[in-house]
């Protein structure tokens, strides 16, 4: 099956300095993509051009024909000034049918806040809802950028529950921006860290005892990141790096 | 027997409020109403301009508002400076530009005074086609960038993500405000047309849970702002702009309270 997206050597320059540098992936079907990488290191850039935002000055993005984006912005600050329901915002510029919204909103958990002002639901709701609108056109590939930042410790694993069940469920792919290393590290998907270039890809397991993790995290948040992978029982990080060294 | 010229006035009045309320919506979300006063002092030099051509005063606003507005969608896009720090120099650049440029051509047919606060007297024929032609035209672009408008409103980025053309919606959301600037000048004048944007649109937030019903109210809260005013314009010969303006503020003032009120008791 041909990829949704292929980003081939793209660079990113604004004000003179490269915010990406030389970035190449590509995204499949069913394919789970977690950037991770420290503030200023292109993240968010890497996904607005891979969505098309904005032209690469180097390099070429190409996306599939029948590539669909669901977008989850990273944070939705509803204006008081602004009186709209949450039923009313799913449905701006949408023309899903009463069944997809249905099944859309029971799937996201959000049936109960539909006729509330959108101004007035907590990050968790308000990070569903997004999601929910994201899902309304049934796409192929959702994107997510850092959608779990402004949640508490409760609230974030709700969330990334959440998206694991929909990305099963609905088999589709996901491209993910996070902070939340501590989760994304217990995973056993594909992850990319990125400093203005990809320093290190692949799965947790590989990425947290790559050399360049810790260059870019810091030996402190390398060490205590192996902790969290998944099949390591060991609770000594060392040891665990020396096996697989 | 009711005078033609208090007709004409309220024809023109309704006309007015008919876009004001909507367009009124988008300066009280996307916080425009210093945007809608730059537009609005840079009129003055379009009615010198038309003085000076002899074209209309409503085609010199258009071409000289227009302008500035998209030389200021421009210098924003390019991050000079803060758009507030440019909508304060530029406001009142074009104003005082408008004065120096007025005081070469002054006649002594041309009344200072009712351009800047309006006056139903000087409402003509021809201002009542401009206020129903770019009324239509007005209301045809915003009912069809609606969706659009309101979403982008919400969230630039994911309107962004979902297909809408934020630049393109942006400029035809300032023309829109050259256009309503341009027509309603006659009857509220330069200093007060952002007040008949975002005063009835400001009241009726408190009234409602929908966006289009927050247009429709502050359509018919406008109405009732300028029938008020123009009332007291023609029997107690107040200045009209003034009349209109001090009537939405009264109308916000009594109903705001209750609003907040209600809100409360609903609460407990």
């Amino acid at each position: 099956m041909s990829d949704l997206i292929t980003a081939e050597a793209v660079s990113v320059v604004r004000d003179g300095e490269a915010v990406l540098r030389n970035v190449s992936l590509n995204i499949g079907s069913r394919d789970f993509l977690t950037v991770i990488g420290p503030n200023g290191g292109g993240k968010s850039m890497l996904l607005k051009c891979l969505m098309g935002f904005y032209e690469p000055d180097q390099g070429q993005v190409r996306r599939s024909a029948d590539l669909k984006i669901g977008y989850v912005p990273q944070r939705l600050v509803p204006d008081p000034s602004i009186p709209i329901t949450v039923l009313r915002f799913l449905k701006l510029r949408k023309k899903a049918s009463a069944a997809a919204l249905e099944a859309v909103t029971f799937e996201t958990e959000i049936e109960a806040s539909l006729s509330r002002p959108l101004s007035v639901l907590s990050g968790g709701e308000l990070q569903r809802v997004l999601l929910a609108r994201a899902l309304l056109d049934a796409p192929n590939l959702l994107v997510l950028d850092e959608p779990a930042q402004n949640l508490d410790v409760v609230g974030q694993v709700a969330f990334y529950e959440l998206l694991e069940r929909v990305y099963a469920d609905r088999k589709i792919s996901v491209l993910m921006v996070s902070h939340d290393l501590h989760l994304v590290m217990s995973t056993t998907h594909q992850i990319i860290c990125l400093s203005k270039e990809i320093r290190c890809s692949g799965t947790p397991a590989s990425v947290a005892i790559d050399p360049a993790f810790t260059d870019v995290f810091g030996q402190d948040m390398a060490q205590l990141m192996s902790c969290y992978i998944t099949h390591d029982h060991s609770m000594h990080p060392q040891h665990k790096g020396a096996t697989h060294g | 027997m009711v005078d033609d010229f208090i007709i004409r006035a309220v024809l023109a009045g309704v006309g007015i409020a008919l876009i004001a309320g909507p367009l009124g919506c988008f300066v009280v979300w996307r916080r425009m109403a210093y945007f809608g006063d730059s537009l609005a002092h840079s009129a003055l030099l379009g009615i010198v301009l038309g003085l000076v051509t002899g074209l209309s005063s409503n085609l010199g606003i258009i071409l000289v508002s227009g302008t500035f507005a998209l030389l200021l969608l421009w210098l924003q896009q390019s991050r000079i400076l803060a758009t507030d720090t440019l909508l304060g120099i530029l406001a009142h650049a074009a104003l005082s530009i408008g004065m120096v440029t007025l005081s070469f051509v002054e006649t002594q047919r041309f009344d200072l005074q009712s351009y800047l606060f309006g006056n139903i007297l000087t409402v003509q024929n021809t201002d009542l086609y401009w206020i129903f032609g770019g009324g239509l035209i007005v209301l045809v672009l915003l009912i069809w960038n609606w969706s659009s408008l309101t979403l982008m409103t919400v969230h630039e980025d994911l309107a962004r993500a979902e297909g809408v053309r934020i630049f393109w919606v942006n400029l035809v959301l300032v023309l829109l405000m050259t256009i309503v600037v341009a027509v309603s000048i006659r009857i509220v004048g330069i200093l007060l047309i952002t007040a008949l944007l975002a005063i009835p649109a400001a009241t009726a937030r408190h009234w409602v849970r929908s966006p289009e019903a927050m247009a429709v109210l502050a359509v018919m809260l406008g109405m009732g702002a300028v029938f008020g005013g123009i009332y007291a314009s023609a029997y107690l010969d107040t200045p009209t702009g003034p009349s209109i303006v001090t009537t939405a503020a009264l109308l916000f003032a009594l109903t705001v309270p209750a609003a907040v009120l209600v809100q409360k008791i609903r609460k407990r």
